[in-house]
């Protein structure tokens, strides 16, 4: 249907423009007016041009943390996609207990992120916490202020338990939307369980799936909050990622000519991802 | 193949406790022969839907026992029962081709893939989806995709019945017809027994060589097309068959005759005197007529329908419709019409009144 | 109120909608568009109502340009196929919505709610919600919403089609009685030549964005201007079959022949088309004897509707009575030539029938 194009519109926007620029587009071109120069402070400027963006790209530091980053959000997606669609499928569709389970499954979604980062710093603790001191008493040798592959559990964890759920209600919407005639086909089609699963509730879900993915990565890539209050980026710097590794470099070397340049590149790098997946979902859309 | 039979069968869903059941299907007994075609005729919300979900298995009724050659299959689930049942929604495999489609309730039982070939390209012939093959099945019209949804039930060997859930729904008006006679040619072609639920006339007429026809939860009438037509048992087939449907007018008794408007209607009818209830006189449009010595009426409309003209008059308060042929003229003048006594029954309180010869 | 349209056109990007054409469409009566599904009902209907705006022409009421006036501010009232209600609105506040938004007093609104639930037969239901009533329920709450809103121009599109055959023919029985007092301009869109027949009035034939002819109903039916026309306004689909004219006489085939009306023996020999109602072919009688090929067999009611092949052409005929037939026999059928429409080398109707 064409609507009637009214150019009144344009003033109703124009706010929302003007606020965009203060709080976006202003403070992006900073940024880049910082990556390109060195500074000192007082406002002293030095061009540097591309320098910083070399250095920034050939550094071992930025090489390590990019790994680092990467690896997280592959294992998050890998383990969360999975587990969201099949606690989506064991969810009751009808009943007194869809409520009960959708409220369950919003919970983890509403705290606020510095607090999961605590709850589960405290929950991981190797001697006062419920799970670290299981852990240890089962026979394992847990902590994660300590060891490496402990603080990347307990992280990789955190990050199942609080965003799961995302998937999850995702999914389930989708999986809400196909009406009972086609699983009753497949009954009297003789479909085993695997079968309908694969060729009537993912199909229907995929759409629904892809946004799943696509808004898992984009937090998860610029992950800050959580892995920041339970393990500080360490031991050491084993669990530091991108987003913080690039505030310690801004604030606390004050180096911001690689600081912007850095938080350029990962801007571009995110920008990049999202554009490749954009394209790969319109391309099946079509089809 | 077989023989689906129903016993006491009735169906109520789930309520309250405390509160009284609602049945959605009262008392049925029915027997469904092997290889016929049958037609489940009824407005919406008549139980016939209900009806069929029991018969494939969806559905277990909440008491009476249903037998498949007088093997009691009650509790036995869907995938047991060899049924196949056509929606009223296209359901395809949207991910699958039209051959995939085909094949997959094969494939599922385990048949080995040059039966499955053979079997597909037999069955795709039959529905005239031979140049479709490899096309992806979400790509097809409606029709198409319900050409899909009836091979996946032909392609089994082992079906006993394959059941229909109003499935023109989604056609094309001028494309029904096309699916129609291509059901009624597959079922001459295999002869397997087919139960197919409308509230279609046409299509149920069409179709089946019985039909049954549904009312609030019960079967009112099973018969086929000639004497549905003829010889409604309820007036609601009456009503329900023929467009329009049979007028249905209250009378009198009087020495045996019905009488209607102080007009005695000679209807070789010899009935019981002491019969007693709601009586009522049902005549089809096509067999009232204008004459010159008949019941008074006025003419409230006409419409003019190409190969004939529906006339409807009234007489006092009671509306009568009436078929005229296309080039016949109306009278204008003081119209008087008729009824063909060969066509009158007699309904007291809803059911025929039997007469000797019916 | 007096709709026109003067040479009005639809084109979405590459595809043109809606052909230019000029309607006038007027009170009191049912103006009926038959059509096939894509044929252009919906797109014309919404040009007329003025949720589309015409990418040429213009459009009048009552002698008023409208062509850029916005939906909201015409007395426009629509029904859809699909029957639809506010869902959290309870069938009285349905009924009642045009007229909260047309900011009438309460009393009124009562007053005009029940009226028009009475003559709708929704009295009983008015504190249902929607999903509680049966489809026609639904639908006869749609057509109050619409009639009480006493707009000048109402437009049903296919109102009838999702309910049950019987219901439908009650509904349409009592349609143009719900209409005849208002003095609304009622347009009503179909795809079954049968409901234009027994709706009356007048019809726009419509095919693929054309309007093919506008009449009254039974002209449009009995004198199709177009082999088109005949096409779209019929129901089994009328029979058509190319013929030879030599002198006065028209060959089917060579066996088949018949002495044409003479109107027709005046014109040039040549080919010619014939259209042929499906309830003029009949297996008994007299008149022209054709050999037909049973395809299919179909019994409505009390008539028979038979699909036979005639010299090549796929025809139909409907007769009264039940006749069974086997695939694939060959039986004869008879037509009254005087029946036949004639059409010339460019579809059009030879007027032999006055």
């Amino acid at each position: 249907m064409r609507k009637s194009t009214n150019q009144k519109a344009w003033w109703l926007v124009a706010p929302v423009l003007l606020l965009v620029a203060f709080n976006a587009f202003i403070p992006l071109m900073t940024v880049v007016n910082y990556s390109l120069q060195e500074t000192f402070g007082d406002n002293v400027f030095f061009w540097e041009g591309v320098s910083w963006f070399e250095k920034i790209l050939r550094s071992e530091r930025f090489h390590d943390s990019l790994l680092r980053q990467l690896l997280f959000t592959g294992m998050i997606i890998a383990i969360e996609v999975p587990l969201g669609i099949a606690v989506a499928l064991s969810m009751p569709r009808k009943g007194p207990w869809v409520s009960v389970c959708l409220v369950l499954m919003a919970l983890p979604l509403l705290i606020p992120w510095n607090v999961v980062g605590a709850m589960w710093n405290i929950f991981a603790l190797p001697d006062i916490g419920l799970l670290g001191y299981s852990l240890n008493s089962m026979g394992f040798d847990y902590d994660f202020t300590q060891q490496p592959v402990s603080a990347w559990m307990t992280t990789v964890l955190m990050d199942v338990w609080h965003w799961t759920s995302l998937i999850v209600l995702l999914c389930y919407a989708g999986l809400c939307s196909i009406p009972d005639a086609y699983y009753q086909a497949a009954r009297i089609d003789g479909a085993s369980g695997w079968a309908v699963f694969r060729y009537i509730q993912l199909p229907k879900m995929k759409r629904v799936l892809t946004i799943a993915i696509l808004l898992r990565f984009m937090d998860s890539f610029m992950i800050y909050t959580e892995p920041f209050v339970l393990t500080g980026g360490g031991p050491g710097n084993t669990t530091t990622f991108l987003s913080i590794d690039l505030v310690k470099i801004a604030l606390g070397q004050f180096d911001l000519g690689p600081a912007a340049a850095m938080s350029l590149i990962y801007f571009l790098v995110v920008l990049l991802i999202c554009w490749v997946f954009y394209t790969v979902m319109m391309r099946n859309e079509e089809q | 193949m077989s023989r689906i039979e129903f016993k006491d069968v009735r169906h109520a869903y789930p309520s309250a406790a405390g509160q009284a059941p609602v049945y959605a299907l009262k008392e049925i007994s029915q027997v469904w022969e092997d290889g016929g075609a049958y037609a489940l005729l009824g407005p919406s919300g008549c139980g016939k839907t209900t009806l069929l979900n029991i018969i494939s298995g969806l559905l277990t009724p909440s008491e009476g026992s249903i037998l498949f050659d007088d093997r009691e299959v009650t509790q036995l689930p869907t995938t047991e029962r060899h049924i196949a049942q056509v929606f009223q929604f296209p359901v395809v495999y949207d991910t699958m081709s039209v051959f995939d489609n085909l094949a997959f309730p094969l494939r599922n039982r385990g048949m080995p893939e040059p039966r499955v070939r053979e079997r597909v390209t037999e069955i795709a012939a039959m529905l005239d989806l031979s140049d479709r093959l490899n096309q992806r099945a979400a790509g097809l019209t409606a029709d198409g995709k319900q050409k899909i949804s009836l091979g996946r039930g032909l392609v089994r060997e082992d079906v006993n019945a394959i059941l229909f859930d109003e499935p023109l729904t989604v056609i094309d008006p001028h494309l029904k017809w096309q699916l129609r006679s291509k059901l009624k040619e597959l079922h001459q072609q295999i002869g397997v027994t087919m139960i197919y639920v409308t509230h279609d006339q046409v299509e149920a007429l069409t179709f089946a060589d019985q039909v049954v026809v549904m009312h609030d939860g019960a079967v009112v009438q099973v018969g086929n097309p000639i004497d549905l037509f003829n010889k409604p048992r309820h007036t609601f087939v009456g009503y329900f068959i023929g467009s329009p449907g049979m007028n249905v007018l209250p009378c009198k008794l009087e020495n045996g005759q019905p009488v209607f408007a102080n007009n005695l209607l000679s209807s070789g009818y010899p009935v019981d005197t002491d019969i007693s209830g709601k009586l009522e006189i049902g005549i089809r449009p096509e067999f009232v007529s204008f004459c010159d010595d008949g019941i008074p009426v006025e003419i409230e409309k006409v419409e003019d329908l190409g190969r004939y003209q529906v006339v409807t008059v009234k007489h006092e308060a009671e509306q009568i419709k009436m078929l005229v042929g296309e080039d016949q003229s109306i009278p204008s003048i003081s119209p008087q019409i008729q009824f063909d006594p060969a066509s009158l029954r007699l309904y007291c309180d809803d059911w025929a009144v039997e007469t000797p010869d019916a | 109120m007096t709709i026109e349209l003067r040479n009005v056109s639809l084109r979405v990007g590459a595809e043109t909608h809606i052909y230019e054409t000029s309607l006038s469409l007027q009170p009191g009566q049912f103006n009926i568009l038959l059509g096939t599904t894509l044929s252009g009902k919906t797109s014309l209907m919404r040009l007329m109502a003025g949720l589309e705006k015409p990418s040429s022409g213009r459009l009048w009421a009552n002698g008023a340009e409208v062509t850029g006036v916005a939906v909201q501010k015409r007395s426009v009232a629509m029904v859809y196929q699909a029957f639809i209600n506010y869902p959290s609105f309870s069938v009285y506040d349905n009924i009642a919505s045009p007229l909260k938004v047309a900011g009438l007093p309460k009393k009124e609104i009562d007053a005009k709610v029940r009226e028009f639930a009475n003559l709708l037969k929704l009295t009983p239901m008015l504190e249902r919600l929607p999903n509680e009533l049966s489809g026609g329920q639904q639908q006869r709450t749609a057509l109050a919403r619409a009639l009480v809103k006493g707009a000048d121009l109402v437009l049903l599109d296919e109102p009838l089609a999702n309910l049950d055959y019987k219901l439908r023919e009650e509904l349409r029985d009592e349609l143009p009685k719900m209409f005849a007092d208002t003095g609304a301009t009622v347009v009503y869109a179909t795809s079954e030549p049968l409901e234009a027949l027994l709706l009356g009035g007048y019809t726009a034939t419509l095919n693929e964005g054309r309007v093919v002819q506008f009449g009254k109903t039974s002209t449009i039916y009995r004198h199709p201007e177009t082999l088109e026309g005949a096409r779209v306004f019929s129901d089994p689909p009328v029979n058509i079959a190319a013929i030879e004219k030599r002198g006065d006489t028209a060959y089917l085939s060579a066996s088949v022949s018949w002495n044409v009306p003479a109107k027709l023996a005046a014109m040039p020999d040549g080919k010619y088309k014939i259209g042929l109602r499906p309830h003029h072919l009949s297996p008994n009688g007299a008149g022209v004897e054709v050999d037909g090929e049973v395809q299919i067999a179909e019994i409505s009611g009390s008539e028979s509707i038979v699909r036979v092949i005639v010299e090549g052409n796929n025809w139909v005929s409907e007769t009264h009575g039940i006749h069974s037939y086997e695939f694939g026999q060959s039986t004869s059928f008879f037509f009254d030539s005087s029946r036949c429409l004639y059409f010339d080398a460019n579809e059009m109707l030879i007027e032999t029938q006055l």
